[in-house]
């Protein structure tokens, strides 16, 4: 039989604030063990959390930029259940009044626009994490410092019918929250990570067949192998009769397959109960109006202005603003430079090629923005060639100087040996009459011209200055 | 009106991690369930159009900046844990 295969995301992203959710301790990956600590995130008998409000508005940056409605009302709840990572027995969680509902990610999947509505966006604490003892040790060890960082869920609806749909997606929510800057997304320190529903169905059903939950995966390819090995034993069972269990499966990232978790990891009884230390949270018009000017421009509509202004394609476009760093460090090298094209091919190219070579991301680039517009309108107005501006930024990269500089201490332009400039000089004089005599009719501007076609002579190396100089002499005499 | 089974205290108890005895079971179905059946008293008034309550305070909004501050002591907090082991607490392994 054909099946239809339906799937719903639930996306988790930390988010980036100073300090925890609901207390004062630095909210930052890493450090060591237990370091980032104290008695709210060990959950101590007695203490009182505090809702930390930047993590507010982050949630409601969150959902306007997922055009979501941001809930006037909303409250904390306790998740109940038992697992080392989470000290109080309880994970303090949003249940059934979220900060934000009903929202839509449009994304791009072979070059056409889709869409999956978003059910909600709750905000909870994250968990500690648990490294379990090798061998005959029959221990588990727990660092704390991820308890009580700020995390937000995103429900999806099962509005995603592939694998490679439920990737897009997953991608467009990505760009969307580094764009509003609320949260790094990194997914090698699992601040961005998600859990799939995924079901089939005999195509042409309306009702939806039992899911398999797949649980916490932090890549893109975990997520596409793990739906389709799912997509795979799934239409096994059907095929051969039977029903698939309602249940919650592991992928497994070294086989390629899923396994189901035993009953005893699964806790699915969370008797949820609202947190009767948190007042209820109420947000007001002001408050939403006060978000929405701190949005920035979304990936989608940036895309679209690239095109609109600076005339690059769709591809391009697309490719520069897969981050919005990328974007950034594009429009910036763009506007010292003058030429949008040149500097999309030197971002696109030379730039990230050269910083992927040094394991560095755009974010850390010795090579400023500024800097690599001066790099290309050195080439454009011909005071080099494109191979000496290639081993400049080469150079750049390692050293971090400005262009001009490296480009003069490389010797890169500015031969200033009058009698070779001066004979430049006569031959592209000799060579373009035309040009010479528009220049002595008092057309100054063509002076630019020639001055190119001496770098061209010279290969780049004839000091402007002087060229131009000497061409001004040539003319008159 | 409500009582409460032997299997609902047996659950309850699993999720709670309660090892309770048979005679505290008993005790439990004949406790909870009078404590079901009082709360249940509730459920004679006609609540028809009222929010439910979530808070018994009329406050809200109470928050905190997002300013970081020194944390605990890593020594101190894992002298107060049952069990330690180098700069972790430990716990019984809960995967196998």
């Amino acid at each position: 039989m054909k099946y239809e295969t339906v799937i719903g995301l639930e996306i988790h992203a930390e988010l980036n604030t100073n300090a925890k959710l609901f207390t004062w301790t630095e909210n930052r990956f890493g450090g060591e063990p237990n370091t980032r600590i104290d008695p709210i995130t060990l959950g101590m008998p007695g203490v009182l959390p505090v809702l930390n409000k930047k993590a507010v508005d982050y949630t409601i940056l969150a959902g306007l930029a997922m055009e979501c409605a941001i809930q006037p009302y909303s409250k904390f709840d306790r998740k109940h259940y038992f697992y080392p990572d989470l000290p109080k027995g309880y994970q303090i969680s949003q249940y059934d009044l979220p900060i934000a509902k009903n929202g839509m990610v449009e994304y791009e999947l072979n070059g056409e626009t889709r869409s999956c509505r978003i059910r909600r966006i709750h905000l909870e604490e994250d968990a500690g994490k648990l490294i379990h003892a090798e061998g005959g040790a029959n221990v588990s060890w727990v660092d704390y410092n991820r308890s009580c960082v700020p995390l937000i869920e995103i429900v999806g609806e099962p509005d995603l019918r592939s694998s490679d749909e439920a990737v897009a997606y997953w991608r467009a929510v990505k760009e969307i929250l580094e764009y509003a800057e609320v949260s790094d997304c990194n997914m090698e320190e699992g601040s961005f990570r998600c859990d799939a529903n995924i079901s089939l169905r005999p195509v042409g059903s309306k009702t939806l067949g039992s899911r398999a939950e797949l649980k916490n995966m932090n890549s893109f390819k975990f997520v596409q192998t793990a739906l389709e090995y799912e997509i795979r034993r799934q239409t096994r069972i059907l095929d051969g009769g039977g029903t698939v269990d309602q249940e919650t499966r592991l992928f497994d990232p070294a086989k390629g397959t899923t396994r189901a978790m035993r009953s005893k990891e699964e806790a699915s009884d969370y008797r949820y109960f609202p947190e009767p230390d948190l007042v209820p949270l109420v947000i007001d018009d002001s408050w939403v109006e006060d978000a929405r000017g701190l949005l920035p421009e979304l990936p989608r509509a940036r895309r679209k202005r690239l095109e609109d202004e600076y005339g690059v394609n769709a591809q391009t476009a697309k490719a520069l603003t897969a981050e919005k760093a990328f974007a950034d460090y594009y429009e910036k090298t763009a506007k010292t430079c003058g030429d949008p094209t040149g500097a999309a091919n030197w971002v696109q190219g030379d730039l990230i090629g050269m910083l992927r070579a040094e394991n560095r991301s755009i974010h850390d680039s010795p090579v400023k923005p500024e800097q690599l517009g001066a790099l290309i309108k050195m080439i454009n107005d011909g005071s080099i060639s494109g191979r000496m501006a290639k081993e400049a930024l080469d150079e750049m990269m390692k050293t971090g100087k400005p262009a001009q500089q490296v480009v003069q201490e490389r010797g890169f332009i500015q031969v200033s040996d009058e009698s070779a400039i001066d004979e430049w000089a006569r031959q592209v004089i000799e060579e373009n009459p035309d040009a010479a005599e528009k220049i002595r009719a008092g057309n100054d501007r063509a002076i630019g011209f020639l001055v190119g076609q001496m770098m061209k002579l010279s290969r780049g190396k004839a000091n402007p200055k002087l060229a131009n100089a000497a061409l001004r002499k040539a003319l008159e005499d | 009106m409500a009582s409460i089974s032997l299997e609902d205290v047996e659950y309850a108890a699993e999720l709670a991690r309660l090892d309770l005895q048979p005679a505290e079971k008993e005790a439990l179905v004949d406790q909870l369930g009078r404590i079901l059946q009082y709360i249940g008293k509730l459920n004679e008034l006609d609540t028809e159009g009222v929010e439910p309550t979530s808070h018994v305070l009329t406050i809200q909004n109470v928050f905190r900046k997002d300013r970081a501050d020194e944390p605990m002591d890593r020594d101190d907090a894992l002298r107060l844990a049952p069990d330690a082991s180098g700069a972790f607490f430990q716990a019984p392994k809960v995967i196998e």
